[in-house]
């Protein structure tokens, strides 16, 4: 199959020129990678140093020299403390948790129906659902935000879930519709001749099939949320108190901006839970983004 | 058969009476902890009442006062929050359905699908559809005449700005499309393929404000003298040249480009992990084939793969194109739309939020939209194709 699987029969001669015809190859991935990881490693070199050696030399001096280099824990301890990045954690977690299992239930119930229910504008609601996928988040900001002046939940934590979850909807939809209406029809059938409800098909059939959707879009909507800019800064930017990661990280950049030893420690505090769920559940990440991943 | 009729009779017999009696609880509960929610006191109020209960009066006191022990009152918000966002929604959907199921057979059959199918409708109705038609409508009727459409679209700092956004558009698609594909080329040829992936994705995983961070410190400047600690600068030194401040050139939109390498170095990872899954799906026979005809790798990719990958590549640059459009995080974060890096997103939010000006801020929230809709649709063409078939 490759070059050197087929060289295997061959000499010593054979499989140095093949090593050496691969080498270009090689060290292009080993570049990319490396380019790829530059930027980070440079944050997180730099979130150890005190102050005055982030601004004294480069973190590569201090990474060429660890042992001459001093390391330390007291940015994360001065970030944690000293600028809300605690209080901005729980929250962020607070904000999260329900703008990722909000949507993904209210999408569930709705693909069912579209899948296996009957009723009036079937069709055509479905295509609706599908045609506001290309809604930018900016032609809902305005609008919404009067809503909520005029409900009294703006700056709220359950008007960021709503937001969130409607903005996720369109896509939740979508992705649960392909995936529940593929579910072979007998199941129902033998389910209803047993009289058990929609609600009771929904809940004790669909959903336990349908974890590796449901699990695809948790982690991106989750990311989404974690990530988020935009929608928590229009709908909590005013209050400290329920401020959330992005913000307090925005906010650093804006009044704190050449304190590197305070923004490397909180844009790692910001990455790193994000970057767990990520590697632990990788693989239903690549599956929802292959599944399609556009999104509003 | 016997699972159905014990179920009939439970719901005739004395769960009959249970259910509204649970529906009105729980719809009870669930305002509660709403109205919790809005109230900003009222998780230091509710701590403070566990304070009573262990007779630390003093701190109870402080708490609803407002000052206090507020990670108690953090504690407690984050429960209620978590109970009510996460149990909230599902006892919403059991209360309305077990009103439903309470209603005659007829009736039943005809609301149940809307239970089901609503709630998504109402939010959506709410959160895009609704305010779709209000920002268009605010757009043309805010001020006198066309006077937003009118700034819009002579003033010479937009101009400035969509051609920022132009060059967005080129530069970031085609930088993250082409090193995406290139990468994806390069590394379905090596055997640790998933482990050197592994460093082009994981860029996907963190928010743009972490990633404007990161470059931020690459493109850091010091005035000449001090020590470049910036990536790029200690670079520059180290070659013997005069440090540039890369964000704040506003020359030849330096930085603008500069802040598109971020999202490059960000998205690329995207297109990585769709162009690969498709390149895995070409038949290796007929890259075999076109080997024995003599393509060497290069003619192999472009001539072969490439095609074949077609429909991806045509889904990832559209995708990658709306993400690109409607860039907004990096801008704010990295320059405010200084220096000549505006983009209409970045303005949409000042005019919106930091002059309180709807007219002019619904003007370039629909020019957006605008800019997206073709390709937009375009997706959900590609969508239906695969979707329903109503």
């Amino acid at each position: 199959m490759t070059a050197a699987t087929d060289s295997s029969g061959g000499g010593m001669k054979d499989q140095r020129s093949v090593f050496v015809r691969r080498l270009p190859l090689r060290v292009a991935v080993i570049v990319v990678a490396v380019i790829w990881s530059l930027p980070t490693l440079g944050i997180l070199v730099s979130s150890f140093r005190d102050a005055r050696d982030i601004q004294g030399s480069g973190w590569w001096d201090a990474l060429f020299g660890p042992f001459q280099a001093q390391w330390t824990l007291i940015n994360y301890e001065a970030v944690l403390t000293g600028e809300n990045m605690a209080n901005a954690f729980i929250n962020s977690l607070i904000v999260s948790i329900p703008a990722t299992i909000i949507p993904i239930t209210i999408a569930a119930f709705a693909a069912y129906a579209f899948s296996w229910m009957r009723f009036p504008f079937r069709g055509t609601l479905f295509l609706v659902v599908v045609a506001l996928l290309v809604v930018p988040l900016q032609m809902a900001l305005i609008p919404v935000q009067e809503v909520y002046q005029w409900l009294g939940i703006n700056q709220t934590f359950l008007g960021v879930w709503l937001a969130h979850a409607a903005f996720g909807l369109p896509l939740a939809i979508f992705l649960l519709y392909n995936f529940i209406s593929q579910l072979p029809g007998d199941l129902f059938e033998t389910a209803s001749i047993d009289g058990a409800t929609h609600f009771q098909m929904f809940t004790k059939v669909v959903l336990p099939l349908s974890v590796p959707a449901l699990a695809a879009f948790a982690i991106f909507q989750f990311l989404w949320v974690w990530n988020d800019l935009l929608v928590a800064l229009v709908f909590l930017g005013a209050t400290e108190e329920r401020s959330v990661m992005t913000l307090e990280l925005a906010r650093l950049v804006g009044g704190r901006g050449q304190q590197w030893h305070l923004l490397t420690a909180g844009a790692f505090v910001t990455m790193i839970l994000p970057i767990l769920v990520f590697l632990a559940l990788q693989r239903y990440f690549v599956r929802g983004i292959l599944s399609g991943s556009v999104k509003g | 058969m016997t699972y159905g009729t014990s179920d009939l009779d439970e719901r005739t017999g004395w769960r009959g009476f249970l259910i509204p009696i649970g529906v009105i609880l729980g719809l009870a509960g669930l305002v509660m902890g709403i109205w919790f929610l809005i109230d900003t006191q009222a998780s230091a109020n509710v701590a403070a009442m566990f304070y009573d209960l262990i007779g630390d009066s003093a701190e109870a006191d402080a708490l609803r006062a407002g000052s206090g022990n507020r990670t108690a009152a953090k504690l407690v918000l984050a429960a209620v929050a978590l109970a009510v966002g996460v149990g909230g929604i599902w006892l919403f959907y059991w209360g309305l359905n077990a009103v439903v199921m309470s209603l005659g057979p007829r009736w039943r059959g005809r609301l149940l699908p809307w239970v089901f199918v609503g709630p998504a409708l109402l939010l959506l109705t709410v959160y895009l559809a609704w305010p779709v038609v209000s920002t268009i409508i605010k757009s043309l009727t805010d001020g006198a005449g066309f006077e937003n459409w009118e700034w819009a679209l002579t003033t010479p700092a937009n101009h400035q700005m969509y051609i920022n956004n132009i060059l967005w558009l080129l530069v970031g698609v085609t930088g993250s499309v082409g090193l995406g594909l290139l990468i994806a080329g390069l590394m379905d040829r090596v055997k640790y393929e998933s482990f050197a992936k592994i460093f082009v994705f994981l860029p996907l995983a963190i928010s743009l404000v972490g990633a404007s961070v990161i470059w931020r410190f690459v493109y850091a400047w010091r005035p000449p003298g001090q020590a470049q600690y910036g990536l790029l600068n200690g670079i520059m030194e180290g070659l013997g040249r005069e440090a540039v401040p890369w964000v704040q050139t506003p020359d030849f939109r330096i930085g603008t480009f500069a802040l598109i390498v971020i999202l490059i170095w960000l998205q690329t990872g995207f297109a990585m992990v769709v162009l690969s899954a498709a390149i895995k799906g070409v038949p290796t026979e007929i890259i075999e084939a076109a080997g024995l005809d003599g393509a060497n790798e290069r003619q192999k990719f472009m001539r072969i793969i490439v095609p074949m990958i077609r429909g991806s590549l045509v889904m990832v640059i559209i995708t990658t194109s709306i993400v690109v459009l409607k860039v907004f995080d990096i801008v704010f974060v990295m320059t405010g739309g200084k220096f000549n890096t505006d983009v209409v997103a970045n303005q949409m939010y000042i005019q919106a939020f930091q002059f309180f000006d709807t007219g002019r801020a619904s003007v370039l929230a629909v020019v957006l939209f605008l800019a997206v809709l073709p390709l937009a649709l375009i997706n959900v063409r590609n969508i239906r194709k695969q979707g329903m078939a109503a």
